[in-house]
């Protein structure tokens, strides 16, 4: 069983890939050094505040824009252990289960989360527990086809199991 | 039941008689793309495969235009990884500084992207190629890695929203202004997960370089994919330019669309998106006093020859505002050279605007055209994101490229018509 735990960070409608890892920071694909600037433009405070295992809630349209890998890692490498919002843009919700960054589409809970509450997220039950405020909320459940990725531990784990089954 | 277009090219690539939107679809793939910031990423992700080879090295293109020519070491690093990868795996579409272009506009012009295709490229703005009546799309390095090792990757069956056109279009109206109108109705996440598919008569007599500019930023309003059904502009685009043999596929009568959109184009006027989003859009006469620091004429969305015209057109004969910086960057060397012979290039240094070799630039803050604390900028590019050009204080305003060039010689937002 996966739980994730730690406390909310509150994000509004459509935060975009510039704002997660400006492109000025694009000259390397480290994940440390892009863990430093990540959400840098919103607030540059963000990666001092942050504790591993921190959770990121947004509204609609979350990772919109580019589709610069560097915006989900940046945000995984930081300690953020999932994100949850309303909806997620196409290539940013592909991008995060492929190199596995839990992501959570659940509209209630990101309208009910606050930041600084305390929250458990139960993978596999796509269950959300707001500890803070005594509350439970669920997000639909990922495809098979996708879970079997994030079994995998992310696309490429994927792709060298089915390549081995082939051979 | 019919199908849309879109839906016929994810079936017949995954072998299917049919496919609904909300299938998940194995889709075999004609071409892929990545470029110096994303294919560097791929690169490490596809060795950790453990396959040598590509599955096609004719299938991949490789293009260095984001921070190119190299802006600083750690870029040139970046892209020596991509160079050196080309020459390892004997990827011939490797287009390197003087032979570059902005991957999406070099990429149509070499004609590489054909009706019917399925391409997807480590680059949003992929989805620029649906003006050839490609399905193409976006998506990050790691799903560029397991596409360079399969030649193949999954899909889910977007269903389609349909833009009809119709009406005489105003003066000094685009396509870059049709598709800002549209994501100012629609919203930035008003297509998500779907396709937009941009069809009625003034589709059909829109220039090949306005409906680049037009699928160019369908991702701007969430989409998977813009495409725009081919016709006879499209066949005569493709004439003498086609490297594959191509079959166009047309949606059904009886298709069924999640939506229909209908807009007369009479009631379009230039368009502007204020900051922060490219849904913010006012008509032009809407816009009141922005004075502005940098106009950029360029990028993947307007970069081409029609675009340099229009605005050598309002130039021509004028100095530009001595508070003002226009940089203007031709996609392509090609579009560079025939922009030369046609004397515009006289037309922008004369007028005092700054001409460099293509690249994507100032368009992401990358380099040639970063904004300090405070400035704004117009630009005719596709996002207006906080920081996009520079400073998280700066401001990006979006417009089509005659309002740009008219608004370079006035120093604040203006109408074409202000200057002739």
């Amino acid at each position: 069983m996966t739980l994730l735990h730690g406390k909310a960070w509150k994000f509004g409608d459509d935060v975009d890939t510039d704002v997660i890892i400006p492109a000025r920071y694009l000259s390397t694909s480290d994940p440390e050094e892009l863990a430093k600037h990540c959400m840098e433009d919103a607030d540059p405070q963000f990666f001092s505040k942050i504790h591993p295992g921190d959770i990121m809630v947004a509204r609609k349209n979350f990772g919109c824009g580019s589709s610069r890998e560097h915006a989900p890692l940046a945000i995984k490498s930081a300690g953020i252990s999932c994100v949850i919002a309303d909806s997620f843009a196409r290539i940013f919700y592909r991008n995060a289960i492929n190199i596995g960054l839990p992501i959570l589409e659940s509209p209630e809970a990101a309208e009910a989360i606050s930041e600084g509450d305390m929250v458990t997220v139960d993978l596999e039950k796509g269950l959300i527990k707001n500890e803070t405020k005594g509350e439970k909320y669920y997000s639909a459940p990922f495809p098979e086809f996708m879970q079997e990725i994030i079994s995998a531990g992310g696309l490429i784990n994927y792709v060298k199991e089915r390549l081995s089954e082939k051979s | 039941m019919g199908m849309t277009a879109a839906e016929k090219i994810l079936a017949a690539h995954g072998g299917k008689e049919t496919v609904k939107p909300g299938e998940l679809v194995k889709a075999k793939v004609d071409l892929i793309l990545g470029n110096d910031i994303t294919a560097p990423v791929a690169i490490r992700e596809f060795r950790k495969i453990g396959v040598d080879k590509v599955f096609d090295p004719e299938r991949i293109v490789l293009v260095p235009d984001h921070f190119t020519p190299n802006k600083d070491i750690a870029s040139a690093e970046q892209a020596k990884i991509m160079k050196e990868f080309a020459r390892e795996q004997g990827i011939t579409h490797y287009y390197e500084v003087g032979r570059m272009g902005i991957e999406h506009a070099l990429l149509p012009e070499l004609g590489l992207t054909l009706p019917g295709e399925i391409i997807i490229g480590a680059d949003s703005h992929t989805c620029t190629y649906g003006a050839l009546g490609a399905l193409a799309t976006g998506i990050g390095s790691t799903d560029m890695a397991a596409a360079m090792a399969l030649g193949e990757t999954w899909f889910k069956v977007p269903s389609t929203i349909k833009f009809v056109y119709r009406g005489e279009l105003n003066p000094w109206v685009s396509g870059k202004d049709l598709i800002l109108y549209t994501i100012g109705q629609i919203g930035v996440d008003g297509a998500l997960y779907q396709s937009m598919e941009f069809t009625g008569p003034v589709i059909r007599s829109l220039s090949m370089d306005s409906r680049l500019a037009m699928c160019n930023m369908a991702i701007e309003a969430g989409a998977k994919a813009g495409i725009i059904e081919p016709d006879e502009i499209t066949y005569q685009y493709l004439e003498g330019r086609a490297q594959r043999e191509y079959r166009g596929l047309f949606s059904d009568g009886d298709a069924v669309y999640a939506q229909e959109i209908e807009f007369n184009v009479e009631e379009i006027e230039p368009q502007v998106a204020f900051p922060h989003l490219p849904e913010n859009t006012r008509g032009i006469s809407e816009v009141g006093e922005v004075a502005l620091d940098q106009v950029v004429i360029g990028s993947c969305t307007n970069g081409r020859l029609e675009d340099l015209r229009i605005a050598a057109e309002l130039l021509k004969n004028k100095k530009v505002h001595p508070r003002v910086r226009l940089i203007i960057i031709p996609g392509t060397q090609k579009i560079y050279q025939q922009a030369m012979k046609e004397g515009l290039m006289d037309i922008f240094i004369e007028a005092e605007g700054a001409v460099s070799t293509p690249t994507c630039g100032p368009c992401l803050g990358g380099h040639m055209g970063v904004l300090a604390k405070g400035e704004r900028a117009l630009a005719t590019t596709n996002r207006n994101f906080v920081g996009r050009m520079g400073h998280p204080e700066s401001e990006v305003y979006l417009s089509n490229p005659a309002v740009a060039a008219a608004s370079a010689v006035t120093g604040k937002i203006s109408a074409p018509e202000e200057v002739l």
